[in-house]
């Protein structure tokens, strides 16, 4: 049986363990064997983007010893499998671990990623009958060049009505940190990212990044909109049987 | 927190609610993003044109001193004068001094972001100087006495009845909000100042080195009249735009074009290379270019972040940028804004005052895919930030905020167990409706919207509990 090792962001495992869990569920279905290394914790991403070099590296060396031995990581963000693969070989020039992040960082993958170009898989029986937007998370975009893999996801879908978000590109305005440090810009982004979701025509918006959809989700509902947020992998998970609630604040 | 990052963060909450001004700007980069989408396809290749491009500029800024001494004995071949100004204060002077000297009362000036970087109109209105703006952008701006929103689309913020009700007060004589009637009104304001003028200032977007000249990029013409009428001509640029060969316009000035305006070139593209000679019937007396440094040799001798010297100013990061959409080029306060602002400031100003810059950014890298000299502008925000914590000042509890969180996610067992507690006692507090007050640990992120319902459990636990009989 082909196995993968989850790499479980740390806001997914502490706010939204539903992103994780449907990952999961849609990769075992398809057929893999997945393992969990509970060593794992946060791969470093705040501190670095916040400008801790020197308290991101010793997690980043850490990431690295813990997922040394996957051949195959997947991971429900593509913000964090860029740090990974993009910025681990930088944090850790002089380390005696860089080559191996280096190497570590090409078995990294972003769920969409991960299912379009190394499962080859891109019917997982999902149902959805709704209305979908897609919003195209930043990293995921200009990180790793992820553009058609979510939507080629998607359009397999039975049921789904995809509908063209406006401005999908433009940032939504979570940015980690600075959605604290400069709370209100970071809203003002998310306002607008909500009113094109609205001009939509959407019931759900959708996109591959949960941390971007934790942002947007709480945009939406402090204007009382009617459009809601689904991650990518969660409305994977959905098939006719199933049913289980969406992770993100629907029922709030 | 600086003097500069407290006003920013005043000026960007006024901004982000601003709704008339988000439209405004939204239209403006709209109409912005269609025409440069037209011109980039015209281009063959446009990926290539940018590697070019980047090529062309990296030759240069990494020889900078040869092309610049090649640059300099040229010009001053021709009779040329050069001026080096290592600081904004020399290079000030040594204008205030030759327009004083000359006798000069009126001046027209013609684009120029390094004039502005150098403060040089306040100082030259001080001696009693006229200093007309004739970019019509910056003639506006100017009008309302307020610096350029945008380095390349100075009155980007205003709408043409805005600009027509400013014409009214400040000039009279306008009957509608026409675009031609308000641009005639405009010129027939700036033909008086530039028969009048003893003086043309400019920048300059590239400095030829093989032939010593200055190239100028403008829509308008007024740099060609503002170069050749007054009896001086005095061109101000940074040290980092010379280019290595005449033949590089080539590629640069429809690059320029296209990033900056969407243009398959732009309107005036004009080479000068000194000043008049005996047999010619136009040009100044006298021609004088001052190579302005200002901290700029620092960046060139900082081997990550020199390629930020590549910037050929074409204005494509600031309009690609999501924060400088919302916040407006004045929240800045700086003379460059939006993504290149937020890189080069704190190199020019310093890091202490200006990293909060480099931290306005939600790294979404939209810069980084414009910018046609393949400036890695988000990335070297993140070099920023890196260096504000290695040497400036941050606030004490971000520095210990990391230190414990580093220590909590250096073992799965802290990590787990603090992440439990905080959980817990999310769901306590909230439970009695403490979200979002000034109770609220979590208020700088739920003061801007709520969070989702805080799990009971982690995805760990939950995956044990299925998972832990395997």
């Amino acid at each position: 049986m082909k196995k993968v090792a989850l790499f479980i962001p740390c806001f997914v495992d502490q706010v939204v363990p539903e992103a994780g869990l449907d990952m999961a569920r849609v990769l075992q279905r398809i057929g893999y064997s997945l393992e969990y290394p509970e060593e794992q914790t946060c791969c470093g991403q705040p501190a670095f983007n916040t400008g801790y070099w020197q308290d991101a590296k010793p997690l980043a060396e850490r990431f690295v010893r813990v997922f040394r031995k996957a051949e195959v990581v997947v991971c429900p963000s593509g913000s964090c499998a860029s740090m990974v693969r993009n910025f681990y070989p930088e944090l850790l020039a002089g380390s005696s671990l860089c080559e191996e992040a280096r190497s570590l960082g090409q078995r990294v993958f972003e769920f969409s990623e991960f299912m379009v170009k190394v499962a080859h898989v891109t019917d997982v029986g999902a149902n959805f009958p709704h209305r979908v937007a897609f919003h195209d998370s930043c990293h995921g975009l200009r990180e790793l060049r992820l553009k058609q893999e979510p939507r080629e996801l998607l359009r397999h879908v039975r049921g789904i009505d995809l509908v063209e978000l406006p401005y999908a590109e433009d940032c939504c305005g979570f940015g980690g940190t600075f959605a604290v440090k400069f709370g209100m810009i970071s809203a003002a982004m998310g306002d607008a990212k909500a009113g094109n979701a609205e001009a939509s025509g959407a019931e759900f918006l959708t996109s591959a990044d949960p941390s971007c959809l934790l942002h947007i989700d709480g945009v939406l509902r402090r204007r009382k909109s009617k459009v809601r947020t689904i991650y990518l992998a969660s409305m994977l998970a959905q098939s006719e049987e199933s049913g289980h609630a969406f992770y993100a604040g629907a029922s709030k | 927190m600086s003097a500069a990052a407290q006003e920013f963060l005043r000026n960007a909450a006024t901004k982000s609610a601003d709704l008339v001004h988000r439209q405004v700007i939204r239209r403006a980069i709209d109409q912005y993003n269609q025409v440069v989408e037209r011109r980039r396809a015209r281009f063959l290749d446009w990926e290539e044109a940018r590697r070019r491009c980047q090529e062309i500029k990296r030759e240069a800024v990494d020889h900078l001193d040869r092309y610049l001494l090649e640059f300099e004995q040229r010009v001053t071949e021709r009779g040329g004068h050069i001026f080096w100004a290592e600081t904004s204060a020399e290079a000030r002077r040594y204008i205030a001094d030759l327009a004083v000297r000359h006798g000069v009362r009126t001046i027209v000036k013609s684009k120029s972001m390094v004039a502005e970087e150098i403060h040089l109109t306040p100082a030259l209105e001080n001696l009693g100087m006229r200093v007309y703006e004739t970019d019509l952008g910056e003639f506006i701006v100017q009008l309302r006495d307020e610096p350029p929103y945008h380095i390349v689309t100075p009155a980007m913020h205003l709408t043409r009845a805005q600009v027509a009700s400013l014409f009214k007060k400040k000039l009279g004589n306008v009957e509608t909000d026409d675009p031609q009637h308000l641009v005639a009104v405009a010129r027939r304001e700036l033909r008086r100042a530039f028969f009048s003028a003893e003086m043309g200032i400019s920048g300059a977007n590239f400095l030829v080195a093989d032939h010593g000249m200055v190239a100028i990029t403008t829509n308008e013409g007024n740099a060609r009249l503002g170069t050749s009428l007054p009896r001086i001509h005095v061109a101000i640029a940074g040290i980092e735009k010379v280019v290595p060969r005449l033949q590089d316009l080539a590629l640069l000035w429809p690059v320029l074009a296209t990033s900056g305006t969407g243009q398959p070139i732009t309107c005036y593209n004009t080479l000068i290379g000194g000043p008049r000679k005996q047999n010619e019937v136009d040009g100044p007396g006298e021609f004088h270019v001052v190579l302005l440094d200002n901290g700029r040799s620092e960046l060139l001798a900082d081997v990550e972040q020199r390629e930020v010297l590549h910037c050929i100013r074409c204005g494509a990061c600031l309009n690609a940028c999501p924060v400088f959409q919302t916040v407006g080029g004045h929240t800045y306060g700086t003379t460059y804004q939006g993504p290149i602002g937020g890189v080069l400031t704190p190199h020019l100003r310093g890091l202490d005052e200006f990293q909060h810059l480099s931290y306005a950014s939600s790294l979404c890298g939209a810069c980084t895919d414009v910018c046609p000299v393949k400036i890695d502008l988000h990335h070297h925000l993140l070099h920023n930030r890196r260096n504000a914590v290695r040497t400036a000042k941050r606030p004490w509890i971000e520095r210990a905020a990391f230190k414990l969180w580093r220590w909590v996610m250096s073992n799965s067992v802290s990590y787990a167990l603090f992440g439990w507690i905080g959980r817990a006692a999310l769901r306590a507090a909230y439970a009695f409706g403490l979200e979002a007050t000034p109770l609220d640990p979590l208020r700088p992120w739920t003061k801007y919207r709520p969070l989702p319902r805080i799990p009971a459990k982690s995805f760990r636990a939950l995956w044990k509990e299925n998972h832990g009989a395997e």
